[in-house]
């Protein structure tokens, strides 16, 4: 068995600081990491790999060639191969044009059992890509999944909702996106690094997944960004003074006085 | 809208490099060099001193949208009972729709939810599509995705938004890759453009750090989902009524290619923030679990609920569904408690229009301070029980 991990780099986004006076953002020495739920989609996939040493797990992403450092990252966790869509023509898609360009990617690949990816990327929060990809390549999809059993020919998952879960039977081969409370994932092992840097990444550009250039990227997005900008600070509040039950008594005041209570 | 450099004019400062969100710039012989990670966010045109940086049309033909009419809503119900988001979206839809100039439909979906359809005309709706099948009783991304693409197909809305629920984030994508159209997710703010009559979607990106306009010139429908709790909720009008047009979805065999076998509704309270009008809120400065027990004093007070920061979530102290914030909830109540919370942006992101902020922490450099109305410094185990002994001296009404 197959399973194939869609795994993004991003930068820690934990770790950007906005400048204060110019108001825009400082991304000076702001790492770039594996995207904390695709680190839980490779560890499912890990775990079901430590169960059972036939299956072979493999990842894949889209981005720069300075992915590569993150996609040895993936292999010194314990994956299989590792592939990099990496092209100009791939560049400033939104998830529609990024979702086309994955779905070739893993028809490459071929014969993949079961897809895994995280839920959402930290940078763009869309949660798209996951559903997008499933749906070019006809596939059925499981979001938010929170826990997995593989069976025979289907996968029974727990689907998290905002108030509980559903359990949903779904059949091979399909797409699962997931979510942290999947597990922990696990770090690489001193061995395992070394050996991924022995390790062949496999780079594909649009010729190689038979895509058109027209067909990729900023051509083949029908979101554009208009304009973007950092959020307005609020203006400072007021702070109280005094001692503890005196800072108290005046807050309550102030709340009687805009009548909040 | 690619980004160009004009050669001429780049002196290879590299303030574009720094600029770039996405490290997307590097320099080679000097001049600045757009890479492909380029998402065309325009960050370096503003910051370029030399206005060498500019945002270029693809002069693409406009393709032909004038067959596309009319704002739809995803009325999303779950057991029967339409979901809060989905009164936010008609209350936001019907500006959209009267600033286009066309009317407001919802979409309903569900299994003899017969009784929703009025609620949605008094909401606002003008029309309801209504797709009554029992494949259509629990939300699965296969029956769902057909039936609304089906509809759009036939009808053709200019403008579809979604709740960005669990449920929305699951069937927005999926819809767009079918109609081949473009989607912004989470968004937290909707307008027209009075000149193109089109969508400007913002959203935050970036953990919260930037706030992005997105538009989809030549594709529709343009759709958007949209957090629940950012809209303002429409008003009821008793009695009003619209346009029942029923949708009949048909499904062969292996069209739904997911079972759902179960619903477990988790043990512990529902915990509805959105409709709190008084959240008191913890962060790592709480120190243990057993802090959120203080809190939840004030917020009976109150006669609110206690939620949390990511931090505390991470902790281990209180479930995440009580996380505010970028990757929680999104709240506005009148007013919002922060204690022992440092004021992380992607916690402000959720919380920073709320009605009255009252921030309590040690570190009186806290960035929550920032945006608080009004901040005390100060151990909130000492602080939070002085505020209960206040309260009770306030006369009850």
């Amino acid at each position: 068995m197959k399973i194939l991990v869609c795994v993004k780099q991003v930068p820690d986004t934990n770790e950007v600081k906005i400048d204060p006076v110019k108001g825009t953002l400082i991304r000076d020495g702001v790492p770039s990491i594996l995207n904390p739920d695709d680190a839980n989609a490779l560890e499912a996939a890990l775990q079901l790999k430590d169960k059972d040493n036939s299956i072979v797990v493999d990842v894949i992403t889209m981005g720069p060639p300075q992915a590569t450092y993150m996609l040895r990252e993936c292999l010194a966790m314990g994956a299989d191969n590792a592939y990099l869509l990496s092209d100009r023509a791939f560049g400033g898609a939104d998830t529609c044009a990024t979702s086309t360009t994955i779905a070739a990617g893993i028809k490459k690949v071929g014969d993949v059992d079961v897809i895994f990816a995280g839920r959402q990327a930290i940078d763009g929060d869309t949660a798209q890509v996951g559903p997008q990809v499933a749906q070019r390549l006809n596939l059925p999809v499981v979001t938010y999944v929170q826990d997995i059993q593989m069976g025979d020919g289907k996968v029974t998952v727990q689907r998290q909702m905002e108030d509980g879960y559903e359990l949903i039977e779904v059949q091979t081969p399909c797409l699962l996106t997931c979510v942290k409370e999947l597990n922990e994932p696990r770090y690489m092992s001193i061995g395992a690094i070394v050996d991924a840097y022995k390790k062949e990444i496999t780079v594909w550009n649009h010729e190689d997944v038979e895509l058109d250039p027209a067909d990729c990227g900023l051509n083949a997005s029908p979101t554009q960004v208009f304009r973007s900008f950092t959020p307005p600070q609020k203006g400072k509040g007021e702070m109280l003074n005094g001692t503890i039950d005196e800072m108290a008594g005046a807050l309550v005041g102030k709340l009687v006085e805009k009548h909040l209570i | 809208m690619a980004i160009k450099v004009i050669l001429d004019k780049c002196k290879g400062c590299t303030k574009c490099v720094k600029s770039c969100p996405f490290t997307a710039i590097t320099m080679e012989n000097k001049k600045a060099v757009i890479g492909a990670a380029c998402t065309g966010c325009g960050q370096c045109v503003d910051t370029c001193p030399f206005g060498a940086i500019e945002k270029a049309d693809d002069g693409k033909e406009a393709a032909d949208l004038s067959a596309y009419h009319g704002v739809w809503v995803f009325a999303e119900q779950r057991d029967g009972k339409l979901m809060q988001v989905a009164r936010e979206l008609l209350g936001e839809g019907r500006k959209l729709a009267d600033a286009v100039g066309c009317e407001l439909c919802a979409v309903l979906c569900g299994s003899e939810v017969d009784g929703i359809i009025n609620d949605l005309f008094e909401f606002g709706a003008d029309k309801v599509y209504y797709a009554n099948a029992p494949e259509l009783k629990q939300y699965t991304t296969d029956a769902y995705t057909k039936t609304i693409y089906e509809a759009i197909t036939e009808y053709k809305p200019e403008i579809v938004l979604l709740g960005a629920t669990h449920i929305g984030r699951d069937l927005g994508p999926c819809l767009a890759v079918r109609c081949n159209t473009g989607l912004t997710a989470d968004c937290t703010k909707l307008e027209i453009n009075p000149e193109t009559k089109g969508i400007m979607q913002t959203r935050p990106a970036f953990g919260g750090n930037l706030m992005a306009t997105i538009v989809c010139p030549n594709h529709r429908p343009q759709m958007s989902t949209v957090r629940p709790g950012v809209m303002e909720k429409a008003k009821r009008e008793a009695g009003r009524r619209g346009e029942v047009i029923e949708l009949h979805p048909t499904f062969a065999e292996g069209d739904i290619r997911t079972k759902v076998l179960e619903v477990v509704k988790s043990a512990k309270e529902m915990v509805s923030l959105t409709d709190a009008e008084v959240i008191v809120s913890g962060g790592m400065g709480l120190g243990k679990a057993e802090g959120f027990e203080l809190l939840k004093k004030l917020a009976d007070k109150f006669g609110g609920t206690i939620a949390s920061s990511r931090a505390a979530v991470d902790a281990g102290w209180i479930d995440h569904a009580y996380q505010v914030g970028q990757t929680g909830t999104t709240v506005k109540p009148k007013i919002y408690f922060a204690c022992g919370i440092s004021g992380a942006i992607q916690h402000a992101a959720g919380m920073q229009n709320s009605g009255l902020i009252v921030a309590i922490n040690t570190n009186e450099n806290a960035p929550i301070f920032d945006i608080a109305d009004i901040g005390i410094v100060g151990d909130l185990y000492k602080v939070i029980p002085a505020i209960i002994e206040e309260m009770d001296k306030v006369p009850q009404k």
